[in-house]
Formats: structure tokens, C-alpha cells, sequence
């Protein structure tokens, strides 16, 4: 069901006409790909998903396609003159992958191990510090880079 | 269907999925979300590797949590940067960049 969810919001997110109609199926990928994360045992990473893909994300690509849309008069084609390469290029990853996950033997248990959240808070500050240090700093490198990116020129001299 | 493999396999289909919106697409935008469902296949495999390994002591769930943050990183600086090609180009078609082709 959860499958379905995922796959399907996938599909209709490369294949619909219009981008707003292509981002809500985006949310209900990523909504779906949360459950399918709690069902896996880690409730925490479900919860990430949802603040991070379902609310932050996805609220900026449509503020992203609110600000570019020129109108809804006409609707360009939405695929490129090579898309029958891509999507021989795409199931020829497909099935390369599925090929090596069906003929490895995982050693896998045979049901899913919960993930305790005081785990999770005890390596972020021990084994993976540096990870963590590593990302705070990146995403103030980004919040900058995106503020001097989206800035208007007019913007600065109005400001001198 | 609730096992390792079944997991893999729809992470992988997924995978495909944004793979192919990524080439096919003309806009940049759905391109940039075709990135996001690549990452995001990703994390579902390692959310799976981590819950069903037995020796992988939590590090597929930290490492997903990374990824989500990398990934919000890439988001707001690609959106950013796509926003200001549109602002100067007036549309969203990456085939209408084609100024180094002349």
C-alpha cells in the first residue's frame, strides 16, 4: 500500500503535465516514503521526514514554482527530444540494481529492529560529531549562498 | 514483501524514477525534485539496510538524517540558483539555455 504511495506519487511527479500538479505528487511520495519509515522501525527518521521533506522542502519548491510560473495559459511539452534514452538508461539501472539486490544473500533478519531514539542522540554526539558539526556548518554555507543567489541587483542599490 | 529485498526493490524503482525525470524533464524545477526522489530512494535504503542488518548499530538511521540535511542544503541553494537563471532567462525549459551553444 505504502509501495504504491511511493511509487505511484513518483510516476506522476516525472510524468504529469503540470508542475503543481507534479509537487503535490512529490508530497505524497514523500508522505507515504514517512510511513513506509515508521513502519521500518525508526520513528525518528519518519519524523525527520516529515518536518524536513513534507514541510520545509516541498513548501519551497512550490513557493519556487509560485514565483516562476509565467501563467497557465499554455503548457510546454514536458519532456526533452531524448526521452526514450533516458528511459532506457533508467531501466537498464533499474534492472542492473534489482538484478544485484535478488541474487545477493543479505544475511538479513527476518523482521525489522526498532531504532532507539536515546541511541541515535548518544552517537550523533559521540561517534558522528563531526558528521553533525560538518552539516551545521554546511547549512549556513547554504543559507548564504541561497540569500546572495535569490538577491535582486536593484536591491543593493537601493540600499548605498 | 516485508523483507530486505522488497524494500531494496521498491528504493531502487524509485531510484529510477528520479533518474528518469532528471534526463527526461524540461523543466528546471521538476529536475531539481527528480534529485530530490533519487536522495530520497537512497534513504529508504538505508533506513532498510539499518533495520534489518543485524551488526549495522544504527548508523543507516544517521546517516539518512544526513542525507535529509545535505539534501536540504542542495534544495535551497539549487532553488536558488534556478530562480535566478528564470528571473534572467524568463522561462523554465533548460533546453532554452543554450547561450554557449552559439
Amino acid at each position: 500500500m505504502l509501495a504504491v504511495g511511493i511509487l505511484g506519487g513518483g510516476l506522476a511527479v516525472v510524468t504529469l503535465r503540470n508542475v503543481i500538479h507534479s509537487a503535490v505528487a512529490m508530497m505524497i511520495c514523500f508522505g507515504s516514503l514517512a510511513g513506509m519509515y515508521a513502519l521500518l522501525g525508526a520513528p525518528i527518521i519518519a519524523a525527520a521526514q516529515v518536518l524536513i521533506y513534507l514541510g520545509a522542502i516541498s513548501v519551497l519548491i512550490l513557493f519556487a514554482i509560485m514565483l516562476t510560473q509565467a501563467g497557465d495559459a499554455s503548457l510546454p511539452a514536458p519532456f526533452h527530444r531524448q526521452a526514450p534514452i533516458a528511459v532506457v538508461i533508467a531501466l537498464v539501472v533499474v534492472g542492473l540494481v534489482a538484478w544485484a539486490v535478488v541474487t545477493t544473500n543479505w544475511k538479513a533478519a527476518p523482521t525489522a529492529a526498532v531504532v532507539a531514539i536515546e541511541a541515535i542522540g548518544t552517537l550523533l554526539f559521540t561517534d558522528y560529531a563531526l558528521p553533525f558539526e560538518i552539516i551545521g556548518f554546511l547549512l549556513l554555507a547554504a543559507i548564504i549562498g541561497a540569500i546572495f543567489l535569490a538577491r535582486r541587483p536593484e536591491e543593493d542599490e537601493r540600499a548605498n | 514483501m516485508a523483507s530486505l529485498q522488497g524494500y531494496l526493490i521498491v528504493s531502487t524503482a524509485l531510484f529510477g524514477i528520479g533518474a528518469f525525470g532528471f534526463m527526461a524533464r524540461r523543466n528546471a524545477i521538476l529536475m531539481l525534485i527528480s534529485i530530490e526522489l533519487m536522495l530520497n530512494s537512497v534513504n529508504l535504503s538505508l533506513v532498510a539496510f539499518n533495520a534489518f542488518i543485524p551488526g549495522a548499530r544504527n548508523a543507516g538511521a544517521i546517516f539518512a538524517l544526513i542525507v535529509m540535511a545535505v539534501a536540504a542544503a542542495e534544495a535551497t541553494v539549487g532553488l536558488a540558483l534556478v530562480i535566478a537563471i528564470i528571473r534572467t532567462r524568463q522561462t523554465p525549459e533548460v533546453d532554452e539555455y543554450d547561450d554557449l551553444k552559439e
